[in-house]
């Protein structure tokens, strides 16, 4: 298969130390009018520290992908594995932000965070103090006490990456996370997601179907085709960091995003009359 | 172009002076409306208490078929030692039958939840005994348990304890898959996400159920009264209804009525300490709108 060759002739040039690894991942979903493939054989590795997003239209099962690579979905076939050892189970190394907040309504902004470190038995002072740390600095501070039905969508998004950061997961699954935000909100919060990122250097993978998103964060953007998902290419992003918004109206930048916009237009996703 | 922002005009009020106007109507707004919510009812019925008297006198309706609300009261004065007598059985038997209604329902709610073949098997039958009417089994459970107030809990338990089942059930599943998703990611045991997430999401549905129930459970000890009672508040609506004492069972209603209220509010005040202020915010929000 053709996207498959292209993958492998874009593998790992000067990548760092692989970390996760799938392998010729498929799912398959059996319904009352027969089987619908979800994903078809996609092999992808991601390196330790690396931001690798993942582009695609509604229903290429990005999000599928995602949620298989974290061990909460079982795959029907293909294997997923960090550092060798292959993931059967739901994965406790991550941190995980949904397309929605996801928020217990009866905990406050600062209690939500907090569930994190209960579960995983963190010491209570210092996550308490690492919880508002990050409050502020997603610019919640003062609202460690509100509940979630007193902020805004795009508060409750950043309590809900503040929680999935507190325990310093070596790895960041992200599903849209501001695919319901508006637009300027959605700026900030790639700008945040960015900096911190650049702290923790943690390994992320993005799910998005923004290719400003993806183009602005990524050091990978693996573009994916209609469903069945495959991997139609993987395309390095050489942007010299940290991106500024400026940039994002330059000529490289541009350029990024126009190979992206070929491959979707080749794969008929989008189509100029 | 970027041009500058227009000048103000001389004269305009500060916005200070606005957001103090304005935030001075709302708290005006708000004691309005708290005091005309207890007011415009209290009101209402006193119109209607009025009117009630008047008719009754103008028309001079016999007291045997409607008494004025001034004879209904002074039987309720001059029967109130035998009011509270007949109060204190059906306040027992349901507060039992409520009571075995939560005992019973929750712990069948968790079974049901828990283990998928046992809600297979169980729920025919519980829809069936929904189905049949609960008043018409009430002459067996005399015969099986004779007069005392052990039939009249069973029949207010029969009839109150459905809707609790079923909201507990409910609730314990449905809760959006992400949160369960987000329970495994941070490696929560099974218990613990059923008491930190499972749970608390399913008291709002539960609390729904224990609502409706507590109000059957009413009626229902009111029907097993009526069945084969010796006392409590239905047996006494009875005796009064066969000598025509229509005041009496004015009376009677009147004080069935408050003391369904006072249990209901009761389940209302259990919810409030059960459910932290993020429902009790969400909730006086939509009470404001109304």
């Amino acid at each position: 298969m053709s996207e498959t060759l292209m993958s492998a002739s874009r593998a790992d040039a000067g990548a760092p130390e692989p970390y996760l690894t799938i392998e010729s991942l498929s799912k398959v979903y059996a319904t009352h009018n027969g089987p619908v493939r979800a994903l078809d054989r996609v092999s992808l590795t991601a390196g330790r520290g690396e931001f690798l997003s993942i582009l695609g239209p509604s229903g290429c099962g990005k999000s599928t992908l995602l949620m298989i690579a974290g061990g909460l979905v079982g795959a029907s076939s293909g294997t997923v594995s960090i550092g060798g050892r292959i993931i059967n189970k739901p994965r406790t190394d991550l941190g995980i932000v949904f397309q929605s907040p996801v928020l217990l309504e009866w905990r406050t902004a600062l209690g939500n965070i907090m569930l994190q470190a209960e579960a995983r038995n963190l010491d209570r002072g210092t996550a308490l103090a690492r919880a508002k740390e990050l409050l502020a600095a997603v610019g919640l501070k003062g609202f460690e006490d509100k509940y979630p039905h007193e902020l805004s969508g795009g508060m409750r998004q950043r309590v809900s990456i503040c929680r999935s950061l507190i325990h310093n997961p070596p790895q960041l699954l992200m599903d849209e996370p501001f695919g319901a935000l508006d637009a300027l909100t959605r700026d900030q919060l790639v700008l945040d997601i960015q900096q911190i990122w650049n702290e923790l250097r943690t390994t992320v993978l993005f799910v998005t179907h923004s290719v400003a998103e993806a183009v602005f964060l990524s050091d990978r953007i693996v573009v994916m085709t209609p469903r069945p998902g495959t991997i139609d290419c993987i395309i390095d992003v050489e942007l010299p960091r940290p991106r500024t918004l400026a940039m994002r109206e330059g000529p490289e930048f541009a350029g990024y995003s126009r190979q992206i916009f070929d491959r979707l237009l080749a794969r008929g996703v989008l189509h100029e009359h | 172009m970027v041009s500058a922002e227009p000048p103000i005009k001389a004269g305009t009020p500060s916005i200070e002076e606005v957001e103090a106007t304005i935030q001075r109507n709302l708290s005006r707004r708000e004691t309005q409306a708290r005091v005309s919510s207890v007011l415009y009812p209290t009101l209402l019925v006193a119109v209607l208490l009025v009117l009630w008297e008047a008719l009754t006198r103008a028309f001079h309706i016999p007291q045997f078929l409607l008494p004025a609300p001034t004879a209904v009261l002074s039987s309720l004065a001059a029967h109130a030692d035998l009011l509270l007598k007949h109060l204190w059985i059906t306040t027992l038997e349901i507060a039992f039958g409520f009571g075995l209604s939560i005992v019973v329902g929750v712990p069948l709610a968790l079974a049901i939840f828990l283990w998928p073949p046992f809600a297979r098997s169980i729920f025919p039958l519980l829809v069936s005994s929904q189905a049949m009417p609960k008043v018409a089994v009430a002459p067996l459970l005399l015969v099986w348990f004779g007069f005392g107030l052990l039939p009249k809990v069973l029949i207010a338990f029969l009839i109150a304890f459905f809707p609790v089942v079923i909201n507990t059930a409910v609730g314990l599943s449905a809760i959006e898959r992400e949160k369960i998703y987000l329970a495994w990611s941070m490696g929560l045991s099974g218990t613990a996400t059923f008491f930190k997430i499972r749970l608390p999401n399913a008291l709002p549905s539960i609390f729904g159920g224990l609502k409706i129930s507590v109000t059957l459970a009413v009626v229902g000890a009111v029907v097993g009264e009526f069945v084969g009672g010796d006392a409590g508040l239905g047996y006494l609506l009875m005796v009064a209804n066969g000598s025509m004492d229509t005041p009496l069972l004015f009376a009677d209603l009147l004080v069935l009525t408050a003391l369904g209220v006072a249990f209901f509010m009761l389940v209302e005040l259990a919810e409030r300490i059960a459910l932290p202020p993020h429902a009790k915010g969400a909730t006086a929000g939509t009470m404001q709108s109304m």
